[in-house]
């Protein structure tokens, strides 16, 4: 086992190496200089010198991403420009929101993902089937940001039941109001999850339905919800962990989106703000920390599929 | 004579395709006797595997029509029983074991689980009383370092070792009667010897019924009392083994036996039946085995044939060879 | 001889037509393909006649601000007293454009990766660790960093959106290739002096098609729902132009007193990517009924 979860940490290396280059590269993306970008187009050619050194863009550029490599061997992500803050402070300040906010809307999605799937697999055919499926199709084709808008205008604004905005952290509020300011982003963000597993699901199910060990399970005399809760879903669930890195990868992404729409102050608005003021370390940094967070919360899931699948326990 | 354990009378199985309705098993009937083995013998989509999933209800629902005919076991009908009264027949008193002993048990779930099921489903044991049980069946079926084997997962165990289990799990209730689809079928020539001897060897010493479905005539000679040979959803001939073995009445059946190896005779190439199992959603007029039968004769392609009694015990689905056999018999009819 | 080898050629081909033939036809008997094929014929046409509306769609009209939904605004105006219909219409092109952009650069460029790792086992780690890496990073987010280095144009977008996708397609044609390399007619064309160039276009890349077009379709729907959500982020094509993500960003504001503004735009897209959705799901169920995960 153990074994095993430092195999895969070794297998991560390069890829977090090969992603580090590929951020760096992205200042170097930008059209004409780097630094004349940042400071904007109305900066004296002081203000623009200072960026230059501040981010060393006057040297060599293979000593630059020398540098780069440094810094994050020491855990330095970089300096905001705009904040005055380093991005690892900055990250970790926004970090509860997104976290919140990410948790909130997995554990909506988990049970009623799966769940949607299941009923759907299980009455294949029917109009259960065809109801839920719209549902889902539905959630994957609905942009969540002009759902959250709606959902604002009106649960908030004509039902008055959550704040149309903001965020309550729990040490403030305690736990109702941090719930209530989280909830309805959080169900706007789990909608396309939602949609995603459960297609996932019901086909990952109906495969399961057709399997021999199946019929094995009927002709012992099993009933038929044991036959679906025991022996058909352990099963569904093996494919269903694969996909949850790419879940968690959604719903992250996502809420970038959201917590524009409901003002949350978290990563996501952290990023966009960066782009907007042309904060490129900021942008940078925070989306080298995510790249990072996601290699490991990857392998996390290779582990969580050890647990399910006893074939791969054993290797 | 004691009433057969387990009667099928009139059973018809139809099924949907993409072609429409198709008739996979047509007014089939059979009895199987206490303690009696029974072979049914056939090619695959002669509609033999239908007729035993129809025993115990597990044929896929979603495509097919609900079998009609009265299967009768115990005083009742199988087929118009209760789900919850049929599953406690399920693995209580008739079981089943299938073709493929890879896909057949639940990858998630240890053996002891597997086994353990049945037990607790059927005779409410507890948990630690199921697995002792169940390390008892492995030794029965002669699995070795049975107590070790049983916490393991089926991942671990040989095709072989999986077909054990899976008689284990059949017969862990006492079942009076066992329907073995193809058991060694998907196994190696040696380990299917050890399987059917394992299989005869129980039969024996719990006293089952057994109906054994397979398309080897090797099989069948080795385990079977009485044997049925099926074509293209029907049957064609019933017999007693050793009679059929001497002296097949159907054309059909002849040439299923004329195709086995034969260790003392040196022949280049094995004799076939000419053509293929016809297209189950084909309609053929009169016999389904006209267009390959080498003896066939104008009345044949125009006449459905009945199945006619050919002897003792003995029944046969073609009129023209039933006559050269009983000649009285044509009078009368 | 030469006609032998005609006539074996000719029967090839037959059989290649009447399997096309056969596709087609189960294609037009899925419901959910039929239904898909249907929106997103009507979206295109809906494109192509934007100019027939006769209206500029960035024209101002100061005194027609806020007009709701009636005979002659169908959609409504907006705050400058742009008519909605047609800068929903406009919008409608430039959505499908990078749509289509999206799924062809991503399907073409994961499909060279993808057929060029199954085929040469050395580069096939380099190549696969690259699309690890463009895959650590959420793939909206991957799209946001990248599209606010190239700066707010359509075509930033479109490679931004492309990038992003890569990975996943070249992932499901490798996965195919290396199943149809296995295959004997592989080591058949290689005995026989194939070069790796025509086993990987002759071969390996046709035998790909399928999951590779029904990929590319929902990359298609994916790519409509990110474009609008980069333009509501400020990160699209810039303002004025018609977006349907520019257009609620910008009726936001006033969704309040004139709902209309971002209630349209926001049906374009969930119709499009609806239409797209459904028009994989069938291709899927056709071309490609083992591929079950659509990632």
């Amino acid at each position: 086992m153990l074994r095993g979860i430092l195999m895969r940490l070794s297998q991560a290396v390069p890829v977090l190496l090969i992603f580090s280059v590929m951020v760096f590269m992205l200042m170097h993306l930008l059209p004409g200089d780097p630094a004349l970008a940042i400071a904007g187009p109305d900066a004296t050619p002081e203000a623009v010198q200072a960026i230059r050194q501040q981010l060393g863009l006057d040297r060599p550029l293979p000593i630059q991403l020398l540098e780069w490599f440094a810094h994050i061997a020491v855990g330095n992500f970089g300096e905001s420009i705009t904040l005055k803050q380093s991005v690892v402070s900055a990250v970790v300040e926004r970090l509860p929101v997104t976290l919140s906010l990410s948790l909130v809307s997995l554990i909506v999605t988990l049970p009623i993902g799966i769940g949607l799937g299941v009923v759907a697999a299980y009455w294949r055919n029917s109009w259960i089937d065809a109801f839920v499926m719209v549902l889902a199709l539905l959630g994957v084709s609905l942009p969540g940001f002009w759902v959250g808008i709606l959902s604002v205008l009106y649960f908030s604004v004509q039902l008055g039941w959550f704040p149309p905005s903001g965020y309550v952290p729990l040490t403030e509020g305690g736990f109702w109001p941090w719930f209530a300011s989280l909830i309805q982003p959080a169900i706007v963000l789990a909608l396309f999850q939602i949609g995603f597993l459960a297609r996932i699901t019901r086909s990952a199910m109906l495969d399961v339905l057709d399997q021999d060990f199946i019929r094995t399970a009927r002709a012992k005399g099993v009933d038929e919800w044991t036959t679906i809760a025991k022996h058909a879903f352990r099963n569904t669930l093996i494919p269903v962990v694969t996909v949850l890195g790419i879940t968690l990868s959604l719903l992250v992404g996502g809420s970038v989106v959201i917590e524009q729409v409901f003002a949350l102050p978290g990563i996501g608005r952290l990023i966009v703000q960066g782009i907007l003021n042309r904060d490129y370390p900021l942008v940078q940094g925070t989306m080298l920390l995510f790249g990072f967070a996601f290699v490991l919360i990857n392998i996390l899931v290779d582990i969580i599929y050890t647990f399910v699948d006893p074939r791969v326990r054993y290797g | 004579m004691a009433p057969p354990l387990l009667e099928v009378d009139d059973l018809t199985v139809r099924f949907r395709t993409d072609a429409g309705w198709m008739t996979a098993v047509d007014r089939v009937s059979l009895a199987v006797g206490e303690g009696e083995a029974l072979g049914i013998v056939g090619e695959s989509g002669s509609g033999k595997s239908v007729t035993a999933l129809s025993i115990l209800r597990l044929h896929a629902a979603a495509t097919t029509r609900m079998p009609t005919g009265k299967i009768t076991y115990g005083g009742r009908d199988l087929l118009t029983l209760p789900t919850r009264e049929m599953r406690q027949i399920r693995g209580g008193e008739i079981a089943m074991i299938f073709q493929d002993p890879m896909s057949s048990l639940n990858p998630v779930l240890t053996i002891a689980d597997q086994i353990g099921e049945s037990l607790r489903l059927h005779q409410g044991v507890d948990q630690a009383t199921a697995r002792k049980r169940a390390i008892e069946l492995l030794e029965l079926v002669r699995i070795p370092d049975a107590a070790r084997r049983v916490d393991e997962y089926p991942h671990r165990l040989s095709g072989g070792m999986r077909q054990r289990v899976m008689i284990a799990i059949a017969i862990a209730c006492r079942p009076k009667l066992l329907i073995a689809d193809e058991p060694t079928t998907a196994l190696d020539v040696t380990i299917q010897a050890q399987i059917l001897d394992l299989l005869r060897d129980l039969q024996r010493e719990l006293g089952m019924s057994v109906i054994l479905i397979t398309h080897d005539m090797g099989v069948i000679a080795e385990f079977a009392r009485r044997v049925m040979v099926m074509y293209a959803g029907r049957v064609v001939e019933v017999a007693p083994v050793g009679q059929m073995f001497r002296s097949p009445v159907h054309p059909y059946t002849e040439g299923l036996l004329s195709a086995i190896p034969k260790l003392d005779v040196d022949v280049r190439r094995l004799p076939t039946i000419a053509g293929s199992i016809p297209d189950p959603t084909a309609v053929i007029p009169g016999c389904r085995y006209s267009p390959r039968c080498p003896l066939v004769q104008e009345a044949c392609r125009r006449d459905s044939p009945a199945l006619l009694p050919a002897g003792p015990e003995r029944e046969a689905r073609c009129p023209p060879r039933v006559a050269m056999i009983t000649p009285s018999k044509e009078t009368v009819a | 001889m030469a006609e032998s080898a005609a006539t074996i050629l000719a029967s090839g081909e037959a059989i290649a037509a009447r399997r096309r033939f056969r596709v087609l036809r189960k294609l037009l008997h899925h419901r959910s393909f039929m239904v898909g094929f249907i929106i997103v014929l009507l979206m295109v046409i809906a494109a192509l006649c934007a100019p027939l509306t006769g209206v500029d769609p960035n024209a101002m009209r100061v005194r027609m601000r806020f007009r709701p939904p009636q005979e002659t605004w169908w959609f409504g105006t907006d705050q400058f007293g742009r008519d909605l219909f047609t800068r929903v219409l406009y919008g409608a092109q430039l959505s499908l454009w990078i749509g289509l952009s999206v799924a062809v650069l991503s399907g073409v460029v994961g499909a060279a990766i993808g057929v060029l790792s199954a085929q040469y086992r050395k580069l096939d780690s380099l190549l696969m660790r690259i699309m690890d890496a463009l895959m650590a990073a959420p793939a909206i987010l991957l799209a946001i960093g990248l599209g606010a280095a190239l700066g707010p144009q359509t075509h930033s977008v479109i490679i931004a959106l492309a990038v992003a996708y890569i990975p996943r397609t070249a992932r499901i044609v490798r996965a195919s290739a290396l199943v149809t390399r296995e295959l004997e007619f592989i080591e058949a064309a290689r005995v026989s002096g194939a070069s790796n160039m025509r086993i990987m276009f002759k071969h390996l890349l046709p035998n790909a098609t399928g999951p590779l077009l029904v990929q590319s379709t929902f990359v298609f729907a994916y790519a409509i729902l990110a474009e609008a959500a980069l333009s509501f982020l400020g990160i699209g094509p810039p303002p004025p132009a018609p977006s349907w993500g520019n257009i609620i960003a910008e009726g936001r504001q006033f969704a309040v007193q004139a709902w209309w503004i971002m209630l349209f735009p926001g049906f374009a897209i969930s119709l499009a990517a609806l239409g797209m959705n459904l028009l994989g799901d069938g291709l899927r169920d056709v071309l490609d009924p083992r591929l079950k995960v659509e990632s």
